[in-house]
């Protein structure tokens, strides 16, 4: 049984993010595929071709199961903190209170651009903190941004 | 005395220290002790001048003995072959001169003030640096006497705020003033206003807390008088200390195996392999023994007081709610003897070195249960009810059970073997409490109001046994606040409850301003 929180209304993470995660896994899984066929044909060994066989066989279960893990991101934003959720296999809930952020980065890369989508990174004190919401439309990721330096500002607390 | 300087006529005037002023935090600019270009640089070229001396005593033995200079390589031996040796002489001179003069310029150019907001540093000659510290975001201050500065009576004094490399250094200051200076930093950053400041205009003449203050210490003006310890280091048990430590049993073991490759091979050379090796871990035993030795760790009204070292000492205090997470560990070897290990983690990183050569985050590097309760009173302040206590001494030495820690169940026995009846967590009022191992036993506790975060994960081999495991987010440091195979379902709720005093604990923490309550 997987694990679920109390009275939880998660905000999911746009649809749209599943093609951005899946090309750039797909181009990652090519390149290391790619990769370690050298060996195969270096020595003209069948064995080596194990490695990449195994490999891309990895990569496509990993791929498969994209939508569902776009599907399991999840955050929601309490009275007090933020609480961030994701993984179908690993799960990982993270609660960050409002007044522990330090900072609030906005990233795209070039696949978020195309498909209009950002990336929302929370920086505490703790390096560990890590809460990075993907898939996020740009004009939500802004507001969400500036709602929560607003909120961060009326909660400030030390370190 | 005032001078405007003619190296920076337009800076304001260096207010120069003398006695009956007697306070440097005045918001005044103010040089260092006059010794610092010699403790700072100064060693360097005496050792430089040493190993000349040395290589040329060598070739006067050779001129003595062998009637010529020698080995004709030598660069020495070159330039008194060359008649060069007068312009040689004039050469270190004029280096010399020129070096002294450099280290001056540098020591008039480096000044600081402390104004009731923050203190600032400037130095440099050629490339101008600038530092400011917000005092209300001090982490510690530590005042660090190495061996040779301690000779001069200087010492270092290092504010250190939040961050990698982000310390404002006085080196050096006269011992006396290093330690006035800091007493009246932290009574800036305490929130009070200084007694005798002349600086700012206040509407009341003593704040209701610097009463307070006085209230507390009622002789001395606060913590005027030295602090006693309220533990004491003994010799023997520092001693038996590194004598069971994990590194000693790893010693053992690489003894032995050179040993058995010895005997199995019969190359003696082997052993020739270990002589610089155990010269190495010689210096490590000597080193962690005498920073260990005159350990002593104090309350002051603004903060923990820990002090350290033989030869060079280092004494830093801690104002209160600077500490992230406590850690006190009991390696294997140490339980006959009952000792404990006290690290804590915390947000700045001193350039000065701890006990073990860590950065200053072993508290305790030895004790028995009764200086752990003592340094916990002094580290958790906000756990010295009786409940408390007693709920911190079971998660020491409780063998666990019904003990008011919430546990693993049963079957969290198959990945945690000896640990799952000790393997668990307890949340009070302001703190939350982990414990784990039954072996090497370890009890984390993180201060509500220091949490950064936390983290409820699951993966695929504890989502089989419905066993999940929580991770609480702290500034980097020795101590890793995370339990693992707790039942499913307890983690979430405690999820949710350490999220919710985490949040509590922040709003209604003033710890940094100390004195304000």
């Amino acid at each position: 049984m997987r694990l679920e929180l109390q009275q939880a209304e998660w905000k999911r993470v746009s649809p749209k993010y599943v093609v951005v995660d899946l090309v750039g896994n797909l181009i990652f899984a090519v390149v290391v595929v790619g990769a370690t066929t050298i060996p195969a044909f270096v020595t003209h060994n069948i064995f080596w071709w194990a490695l990449p066989a195994s490999l891309a066989v990895v990569f496509i279960i990993a791929l498969a199961l994209t939508p569902r893990r776009v599907r399991a991101m999840g955050y929601q934003l309490r009275d007090d903190d933020l609480v961030f959720r994701k993984g179908l296999m690993f799960q990982r809930f993270v609660a960050v209170p409002y007044g522990r952020m330090q900072l609030v980065d906005i990233n795209r890369g070039p696949l978020d651009r195309a498909v209009g989508l950002s990336e929302l990174k929370f920086v505490t004190a703790a390096a560990s903190s890590g809460v990075t919401i993907p898939g996020l439309p740009e004009a939500d990721a802004e507001e969400l941004r500036d709602r929560l330096v607003a909120l961060a500002e009326s909660r400030r607390a030390g370190l | 005395m005032t001078e405007p300087s003619g190296l920076d006529s337009a800076r304001p005037p260096v207010v120069e220290r003398s006695r009956d002023l007697g306070r440097l935090a005045d918001g005044e600019w103010h040089r260092l002790h006059p010794a610092t270009p010699l403790l700072k640089g100064g060693i360097a070229l005496i050792a430089i001048l040493g190993v000349i001396i040395v290589n040329l005593r060598d070739v006067l033995i050779n001129i003595v003995i062998e009637g010529g200079p020698g080995d004709e390589y030598d660069p020495f031996v070159w330039i008194i072959e060359h008649d060069y040796a007068g312009l040689i002489v004039l050469a270190i001179v004029g280096g010399l001169l020129l070096f002294i003069a450099g280290f001056y310029v540098s020591w008039r150019m480096h000044t600081f003030r402390i104004t009731d907001e923050q203190v600032e540093v400037r130095s440099g000659i050629l490339f101008r640096t600038n530092r400011r510290g917000r005092l209300d975001r001090i982490q510690g201050i530590n005042i660090v006497r190495p061996f040779l500065a301690r000779l001069v009576g200087a010492a270092r004094l290092e504010i250190s705020v939040a961050g990698q490399d982000a310390n404002v250094q006085l080196a050096y200051l006269g011992s006396a003033a290093a330690d006035e200076l800091r007493r009246e930093i932290l009574l800036l950053a305490s929130g009070t206003v200084s007694a005798g400041s002349t600086t700012g205009d206040r509407a009341e003449p003593r704040s209701a807390s610097a009463i307070v203050g006085d209230l507390l210490a009622p002789e001395l003006p606060a913590d005027a008088a030295p602090p006693e310890s309220v533990v004491q280091m003994h010799l023997g048990r520092l001693i038996g200390s590194l004598v069971l430590s994990g590194f000693t049993i790893f010693l053992l073991a690489v003894i032995g195996a050179f040993i058995w490759v010895t005997v199995t091979t019969r190359e003696y050379f082997f052993l020739f392999g270990f002589v610089p090796a155990i010269i190495g871990m010689g210096s490590y035993y000597v080193s962690k023994f005498t920073k260990s030795l005159r350990y002593s760790i104090a309350s002051t009204p603004d903060g923990i007081r820990v002090g350290f070292g033989l030869l060079s000492t280092s004494n830093e205090t801690l104002p209160p709610g600077r500490i992230h997470a406590v850690e006190v560990t009991q390696p294997l070897f140490w339980r006959p003897t009952g000792w404990w290990e006290i690290k804590i983690n915390r947000a700045s990183h001193s350039s000065a070195k701890g006990a073990a050569g860590q950065a200053n985050t072993t508290i305790l590097p030895v004790g028995n249960l009764a200086d752990v309760r003592k340094v916990l009173e002094l580290v958790l302040p906000g756990l010295i009810d009786p409940e408390s206590i007693a709920l911190l001494e079971r998660g020491l030495t409780s063998k666990g059970g019904d003990d008011g820690f919430t546990n693993s169940p049963k079957r969290a026995r198959v990945i945690r073997w000896f640990s799952v009846r000790r393997n668990g967590f307890a949340i009070v009022p302001g703190a939350v409490l982990l414990r784990r191992g039954a072996i090497w036993r370890t009890l984390v506790v993180v201060p509500a109001a220091r949490m950064q975060s936390v983290a409820l994960h699951q993966g695929p081999i504890l989502r089989r046994l419905r066993l999940a495991g929580l991770r609480l987010h702290t500034v980097a440091g020795p101590v890793m606040p995370y339990l693992g195979a707790i039942d499913a379902d307890t983690a979430v709720t405690a999820f949710g409850d350490i999220s919710a005093t985490a949040v509590e604990s922040a709003i209604s923490d003033t710890s940094h301003r100390w004195r304000t309550a």
